[in-house]
């Protein structure tokens, strides 16, 4: 039996079922990291003392601009389908895809400096919240990496069954991404910068 | 949602100029960064300017724009839990309990022991 409403829209609420449900998602994660960040607020300002400049504000800020890009790129990716471009839609996507993973790779030598500091985790504060923060972030990215790369492999299929279907499908995933780059947007500035 | 291919392509232009803007305004927070106006006016400009690009990303990336009543209601009603949990570092700041309170004994009353909580 088929799946309702993943292309129509439901007459009740004027919406596919699966983009009613991708921001009930985000509501959910709008809360998971409101609570990280008021737990930050409530550590940073119960604190006598906060380092300022321990992080690399250069590399930060070149993570902001490759999640940007990517965001931009994601968003061409799901408008090359509706121009029913599909070699550039495979092309913009494969972009999003080398830009998160370029984030992840200068996520994992910013933790290698930090660690190799001997500030774990453990160290203070600080750097509970701030591994907190960036790992749940950073894992958001790989999985946002993981779906991405589904929809470029198998998942790709679905554009010669069911195109309509496929870019709804890209769509929610450029949801997810786009919320993932709001939330960095917020975390450069608390973190690196103040 | 813009469906249509030729409203597509208008939107495309949207896109790429909200993709500049975000990387303007990511150069103004760096540069704002180094004004001294104070832990609370540095922390107020960052959250403004950051505030504004995410305004950009949901209104144009997330279509929030022009979106249908079901997707803004649920919003509403993030947004209303998300102020309830931003407000609990308020109640932190007023909350005194665990704080040592001096209490004045008597002159000649026994002590009990109490530390007054």
């Amino acid at each position: 039996m088929d799946i309702p409403y993943v292309v129509e829209t439901r007459p009740d609420t004027g919406l596919t079922n699966g983009k009613l449900g991708i921001w009930l998602f985000l509501a959910s994660e709008v809360m998971l990291f409101g609570a990280l960040f008021s737990t930050y607020i409530i550590l940073r300002t119960g604190s006598t003392v906060w380092p300022h400049g321990e992080l690399n504000v250069p590399l930060g800020a070149v993570n902001t601009v490759l999640l940007i890009a990517s965001s931009v790129t994601m968003v061409l990716a799901w408008a090359s389908l509706k121009l029913n471009d599909f070699g550039k839609h495979r092309l913009y996507l494969i972009a999003t895809v080398v830009l998160a993973l370029i984030f992840l790779v200068n996520k994992f030598f910013e933790y290698r400096e930090h660690l190799g500091h001997g500030k774990y985790p453990s160290a203070s504060t600080f750097d509970a919240i701030y591994f907190t923060l960036t790992g749940l972030h950073g894992l958001h990215i790989l999985g946002g990496v993981v779906v991405m790369l589904y929809f470029l492999g198998p998942g790709a299929a679905l554009w010669r069954r069911n195109p309509e279907q496929f870019a709804n499908r890209i769509e929610y995933t450029g949801l997810y991404w786009h919320f993932v780059d709001l939330v960095w947007i917020f975390l450069f500035p608390v973190l690196y910068l103040l | 949602m813009h469906s249509d291919a030729a409203e597509v392509r208008k939107h495309i232009r949207t896109y790429l100029m909200i993709g500049a803007a975000l990387l303007v305004f990511t150069a103004i927070t760096v540069a704002a960064s180094f004004i001294s106006l104070g832990v609370a006016g540095n922390v107020a400009l960052a959250l403004i300017i950051a505030t504004i690009k995410g305004s950009m990303v949901a209104a144009i990336f997330m279509h929030l724009n022009h979106e249908r009543r079901w997707i803004y209601g649920s919003l509403v009603l993030t947004a209303v839990f998300f102020a309830a949990l931003m407000s609990i570092p308020l109640f932190k700041t007023a909350d005194h309990i665990g704080t040592a309170v001096v209490v004045p004994v008597a002159a000649g009353a026994p002590e009990t022991g109490h530390e007054g909580r």
